[in-house]
């Protein structure tokens, strides 16, 4: 499957012979070394950042910042930095503020996402397709396109500086009711036409029946809306002055737009950010994954 | 009973989405300001904010970066996350190993992403500069690449590609893994060697995964605001070299509270949303009906 190598297979002779050996060998070990070239390119970022982050000694992290020695701890290495972070500003606030209101839009939104999707796939009612249609449409409109009349629209339901304002606005989602919507029709109509005829109510049919078979659709939702909103900076920013509501990236914003500049704090702070969800990604990879592909299914 | 299941999300879509939408087309027909004037009303103005962006060098800079960001990177990043795809499409152990590494940068937060940046760009003795005298054994450099206005913008777009290529062979990856193996197979007895194979099977057959990951890359990319901001400041810098319509909208109505303005160019930057992929849509149906 290799695009780099580009023998004849069909030349070769046997694929016991000792020539076919070597060349596989060879193809094998040229792959890996390419890949291993690769992961250094997307590897090298983040470990210079965890790496830098624990050095105490900011002399020590300018010191190695253009040799190699960024990517070895070495030096003084300790939690120094973190807790500088700590003691310049309420960083487990900042923390709390991201993880509630990500949170919070995740259930919500996957409720009612659902739930129109559930409508849009399985009732028939007049005004779907209308409806359908509408919601595919609103997927072009990028939140950018809208921020500035929709600061004014808050202001004027005087929400700024909340977390509800950082929430329901984002909770329904044109994307994800479509791939609610794509995963609801290719379910089977058998189960819900029995549970129709024992007189089940619909709400109960979503509740008991669809729900437990879409477990993959949403988990996709659920880390797609994560992996948006969790480095979400230009709603907040528009919307908090102070700390009391302020998320995680724009609190790191902040803290790095501030001079003079400690590197190693900064990259302290950055970590904190990265290494619960790559924590979380590493854990679930397989369902991370899995949920990326499906949204490609759409062609 | 469906209405019911609908009302919330239709009521929420309505309220934060549809009518922030239609205010942006009213309010780029005014001269509304972030904080209003109690001594002067906002007015209707017709098309004098639409007369004043068509005049203003700075907005068509940003149209321009806009269009160099998708022209370089939708590319760039597509090629690459297929070559990636393939790679770690392969029967090979750790080849999971790889396809972790390759998507960890997704799950970095784009602010995250372009202060870590910053800091490898620095000037002089930042690891960038290293790297690129090492290879080049010391002919070029050191350059401050993101004070340089010919640098500026071709860094926020390498880091760019580093933060969102992952996503992109995920998706590159399902599409190689839905081939069926018979098509391989056949294309080996009739001689195809392998770089035939991928040219007559795998490309045409990841014909619809290209198609989405084009479009929803492009669109990805003119919404380029993040890392501009955090990098390079509002105003795009140096020079603004680095501004964007999104970061040049921000920046009018936050900034300068120019709201009826900034509303304008955002409405111009819909329009141009809009045409770019009604364009690649078209151009998609006319390569499947001669198919």
């Amino acid at each position: 499957m290799s695009a780099t190598s580009m023998q004849h297979p069909e030349i070769t002779a046997s694929p016991y012979s000792t020539g076919y050996k070597i060349r596989q060998g060879v193809r094998v070990g040229f792959n890996y070394l390419l890949m291993t070239l690769l992961s250094i390119f997307f590897l090298f970022p983040i470990v210079f950042m965890l790496v830098s982050s624990i050095k105490n000694n900011e002399t020590q992290v300018l010191m190695d910042m253009s040799t190699l020695y960024a990517f070895v701890p070495r030096g003084e290495i300790g939690a120094q930095n973190y807790y500088d972070v700590f003691a310049q500003m309420p960083f487990e606030r900042f923390m709390f503020n991201s993880v509630f209101i990500v949170g919070m839009m995740v259930i919500f939104g996957l409720m009612i996402n659902s739930l129109i999707a559930y409508a849009l796939a399985r009732l028939r009612f007049k005004g779907r397709a209308l409806l359908l249609a509408i919601v595919i449409a609103l997927i072009i409109i990028p939140l950018e396109a809208v921020a500035v009349p929709l600061l004014l629209l808050v202001n004027r339901f005087g929400w700024l500086e909340s977390y509800h304002v950082q929430i329901i606005p984002f909770m329904a989602d044109a994307l994800s009711i479509f791939l609610f919507y794509q995963f609801f029709i290719g379910l089977p109509r058998e189960l819900e036409e029995a549970a129709l005829v024992d007189g089940a109510s619909l709400f109960r049919i979503y509740w008991n029946i669809i729900l437990p078979l879409s477990r993959p659709v949403f988990a996709t939702v659920a880390i797609l809306q994560f992996l948006t909103h969790w480095g979400d900076f230009l709603w907040p920013l528009m919307v908090t002055r102070g700390e009391e509501y302020r998320p995680l990236p724009v609190a790191m914003q902040q803290f790095f737009s501030q001079d003079p500049k400690v590197w190693g704090d900064i990259m302290a702070f950055a970590a904190m950010i990265t290494i619960p969800v790559l924590i979380v990604f590493l854990l679930f990879q397989k369902w991370f994954v899995q949920s990326v592909a499906t949204t490609g299914v759409k062609g | 009973m469906a209405w019911a299941f609908s009302l919330p999300a239709i009521l929420l879509l309505f309220v934060f989405l549809l009518i922030p939408f239609l205010m942006a087309i009213g309010l780029s027909f005014s001269d509304q300001r972030l904080v209003p004037n109690p001594n002067l009303a906002t007015q209707f103005v017709g098309l004098r904010n639409f007369v004043r962006i068509f005049a203003d060098e700075t907005f068509y800079r940003a149209v321009l970066n806009n269009f160099l960001f998708v022209i370089i990177v939708v590319p760039v990043q597509t090629a690459l996350a297929l070559l990636l795809a393939i790679f770690v499409n392969q029967k090979l152990k750790a080849v999971n190993v790889f396809r972790t590494i390759y998507f960890s940068p997704v799950v970095v937060t784009m602010v995250v992403v372009a202060v870590i940046w910053t800091f490898l760009y620095n000037p002089g003795e930042g690891l960038i500069n290293k790297f690129v005298a090492t290879i080049t054994f010391g002919l070029l450099g050191p350059y401050d690449w993101l004070n340089n206005p010919n640098l500026a913008f071709p860094a926020i777009m390498l880091l760019s590609i580093w933060q969102g290529v992952g996503f992109q062979m995920i998706i590159y990856l399902a599409g190689l893994q839905d081939i069926p193996v018979y098509l391989y197979e056949a294309g080996q007895i009739d001689g195809a060697n392998k770089f035939q194979q991928f040219l007559h099977i795998t490309f045409p057959m990841l014909r619809n995964t290209t198609i989405f990951v084009v479009l929803a890359t492009t669109i990805l990319a003119f919404r380029l605001f993040t890392q501009v901001w955090v990098m390079q400041g509002p105003s795009g810098h140096p020079q603004g070299s680095t501004i964007t319509m999104i970061v040049y909208a921000v920046n009018q109505g936050f900034k300068q509270g120019k709201i009826g303005y900034a509303s304008a160019i955002t409405v111009v930057f819909f329009i141009i949303v809009l045409l770019v992929s009604i364009l690649q849509r078209v151009f998609i149906r006319e390569e499947r009906t001669v198919n």
